[in-house]
C-alpha cells in the first residue's frame, strides 16, 4: 500500500532452535516467510499444528527472537519489546491463565491501569458480551466466557493492533458465532487484526486475506475467494444422470458445460436432478496444500 | 502512562487485594505461626531458655515461609498458568510486577513477625524487643535473601504438580538444622557448620538478638549478617539468571 505503513511487514523470517538433548539437530520452525498487512485489515495466518504459525506470531508479539530476516509491527522492531509498542497491541494467547478470584470488572480496571488511554471498561464488557458477567470471579466463568475475557483483557488498551490466536477454539457453534460478530466489529472499529486459526472456516468468515502456511513456509496467500478459485482450481458441477447415478463433471467453463447439459435434458425431455455448481472451498484448498502426498 | 512508582503502588495493592479475597490460604497462612508458638509454648512452658530459643526461631520460619515458600510457589503457579506471559504482553514494566509479587511476599512476612512479637510479648513474657534496630535490619535482609532464593529455586520446578515435594525437601531440612525448634548449641559439629552457612541459621541468630534480653546489639551479629548477605547475592544471580516467563514446553 503506497503511502501508507503497513501494520506488520515480515520479510525472509527465519526462526531454528537449537538441537536440544536427545532430540537430535537443530529444528528449522520458520524458513523464510514473507507477507504483510495492512492497517485495518483482517489477516488470518492458516495451518496445521506445528506448521511454524505460533512460532511467527510469538516472533511478531516480542515473545521470541527470529534467527534471521526483517519484521516490523506498527514500524517497531518487536524483539526490542519498546513499551510504546506493547501499549498499541493487544494479544490473545491461546492459553493464559489470570486471577482466578478477581472479578471480570476488576481485572479490566487493573489492566487498564497499564495502558496510556485506556478504552472505558463498562464499553468493553459491552463488546466482548460479558455484560451479565460483569461482577463474577474469573474462576466462576464457563471456558467461553474465559475466551471473552481474554479477548475483552487484549482490547482494554484500545489497541490498533490485535494478535488472536485460535480464539474460538473449544467452543460450541453458538459461541464461535458470537465471537466472530465481536471480531468483525473489531473491524469497524479500524483495528487490524492477525488471527491465527486452524479452522478453515473461521479464516473463510472473517479474513479479508489469508496465508496458509506448513513446514515453516507460506504456501499459498491472498483473499479466501482468489485462493478458492485460483490455484488451478475449477467448477464442480454435479447431477444425476438419465439412469440416476451422480455424475461430477469439472471444468473452467461452466456456463458452456451448463448449457450444453441443459439443452441435451431438454432434447431428450428429462429433468436434470441433483443439480449443482461448486466452486471449490477454502478448505479443498488447503487440503490438497497441506496433505503429504 | 503513569509511572512505575504509580504502577507498582496499584499492582501491589491489586496482589494484596487477591491475598485476602482467598480467605482460606490467607488465614491458614497467619495461622500456622500461631499453632507452632501455641505447639513450642506449650511443650517447653517455664522453660525461658528454651522460649527464648523458640520465639525467634519461628520468627525465622516465618520469614522463610511466607518469602522463600511462597514465591516458589506462586511463580511456579502464575508461570504454568500463563499469567506471567500475560503479563509480559501488556505495557506493565516486568520489573514492577515482580516487585508487587515480592512486596506482597514482604508484607505477610512482616505481619508473621508481628504476631509472633506480640504473641512473644502476650504468652510468653518475653517484652518488647530489645535491639529492634537488630531486628528490622535482618528482617530486611533476610526477607530480600528468601525471596530471591525463592524465586530463583521456582527455575528449577518444573512443574505446580511437583511443587510441593521440591519446596518442602528444601524447607523441612532447612528448618530442622537451624534450630527453629531448639538451640543450635546442641548440635553435633558438622550439622552446626552446615547450618551456619545457609541463610536460615544466621537470620535466627540476629532475630535473636533483636527480640531476646542479652544476645547483643547488631554489632555482634555481623558475620550473621555477611552470611544472609551472601546468599542474597547468590540469590539476585540465580533468579535473574534463570528467569521465565514461559512454562517449559512437553
Amino acid at each position: 500500500m503506497p503511502g501508507v505503513e503497513a501494520a506488520i511487514e515480515v520479510r525472509d523470517l527465519r526462526k531454528s532452535y537449537p538441537a536440544s538433548r536427545g532430540a537430535g539437530g537443530a529444528i528449522d520452525a520458520v524458513r523464510g516467510i514473507d507477507f504483510s498487512v495492512a492497517r485495518g485489515e483482517i489477516f488470518g495466518l492458516l495451518g496445521p499444528n506445528g506448521a511454524g504459525k505460533t512460532t511467527t506470531v510469538e516472533i511478531l508479539e516480542g515473545y521470541r527472537q527470529r534467527t534471521a530476516g526483517a519484521v516490523s509491527v506498527l514500524g517497531f522492531d518487536p524483539s526490542e519489546r519498546p513499551r510504546e509498542l506493547r501499549a498499541r497491541v493487544g494479544i490473545v494467547l491461546q492459553s493464559s491463565g489470570i486471577y482466578a478470584h478477581a472479578t471480570v470488572a476488576e481485572l479490566l480496571a487493573h489492566f487498564a491501569d497499564f495502558y496510556p488511554r485506556p478504552r472505558k471498561i463498562d464499553q468493553v464488557i459491552e463488546l466482548a458480551g460479558l455484560a451479565e458477567k460483569r461482577d463474577q470471579q474469573a474462576r466462576h466463568l464457563s471456558g467461553g466466557q474465559r475466551r471473552r475475557l481474554d479477548l475483552a483483557l487484549a482490547l482494554i488498551g484500545d489497541p490498533e493492533l490485535i494478535f488472536l490466536d485460535e480464539p474460538t477454539t473449544g467452543f460450541d457453534p453458538a459461541a464461535r458465532r458470537g465471537a466472530w460478530q465481536t471480531i468483525r466489529s473489531l473491524r469497524e472499529l479500524g483495528k487490524t487484526v492477525l488471527l491465527t486459526t486452524h479452522y478453515l472456516d473461521e479464516a473463510q468468515e472473517l479474513a479479508d486475506r489469508v496465508a496458509i502456511i506448513k513446514g515453516g513456509r507460506i504456501l499459498a496467500e491472498g483473499s479466501p475467494a482468489e485462493l478458492g478459485v485460483g490455484a488451478g482450481s475449477r467448477y464442480r458441477v454435479a447431477y444425476a444422470n438419465g439412469n440416476g447415478e451422480l455424475t461430477i463433471v469439472e471444468t473452467d467453463d461452466p456456463t458452456r458445460l451448463l448449457n450444453e447439459l441443459t439443452s441435451a435434458a431438454l432434447a431428450r425431455g428429462e429433468q436434470l436432478n441433483a443439480l449443482s455448481v461448486t466452486r471449490p472451498s477454502l478448505e479443498d484448498v488447503y487440503l490438497e496444500l497441506t496433505s503429504d502426498a | 502512562m503513569r509511572s512505575a512508582g504509580a504502577l507498582l503502588w496499584r499492582e501491589y495493592r491489586f496482589e494484596r487485594r487477591m491475598f485476602w479475597r482467598n480467605r482460606s490460604a490467607a488465614f491458614f497462612n497467619f495461622l500456622l505461626p500461631l499453632i507452632f508458638l501455641a505447639l513450642f509454648g506449650a511443650i517447653v512452658a517455664g522453660h525461658r531458655n528454651e522460649l527464648d530459643v523458640i520465639v525467634p526461631g519461628i520468627a525465622g520460619m516465618s520469614v522463610m515461609s511466607t518469602t522463600f515458600t511462597a514465591l516458589a510457589y506462586n511463580l511456579t503457579f502464575l508461570r504454568e498458568q500463563g499469567v506471567l506471559k500475560r503479563i509480559r504482553g501488556t505495557p506493565l514494566p516486568s520489573g514492577v510486577y515482580l516487585c508487587g509479587l515480592a512486596l506482597n511476599a514482604v508484607t505477610n512476612a512482616a505481619i508473621q513477625i508481628g504476631i509472633v512479637v506480640v504473641a512473644g510479648r502476650v504468652f510468653f513474657g518475653l517484652g518488647w524487643p530489645p535491639q529492634p534496630l537488630t531486628l528490622i535490619v535482618f528482617a530486611v535482609v533476610g526477607v530480600a535473601a528468601f525471596a530471591l532464593l525463592g524465586a530463583a529455586l521456582s527455575h528449577a520446578i518444573p512443574s505446580f504438580e511437583s511443587a510441593p515435594a521440591i519446596v518442602n525437601s528444601v524447607f523441612v531440612p532447612v528448618i530442622l538444622v537451624s534450630g527453629v525448634f531448639f538451640d543450635v548449641k546442641h548440635v553435633p559439629g558438622f550439622l552446626r557448620d552446615i547450618a551456619q552457612a545457609l541463610p536460615l541459621e544466621p537470620l535466627i541468630n540476629g532475630l535473636t538478638g533483636g527480640l531476646v534480653q542479652g544476645h547483643g546489639a547488631l554489632g555482634s551479629h555481623l558475620t550473621a549478617l555477611a552470611v544472609i548477605g551472601l546468599w542474597a547475592v547468590v540469590g539476585v544471580v540465580l533468579a535473574v539468571r534463570g528467569f521465565s516467563w514461559e512454562a517449559r514446553r512437553g
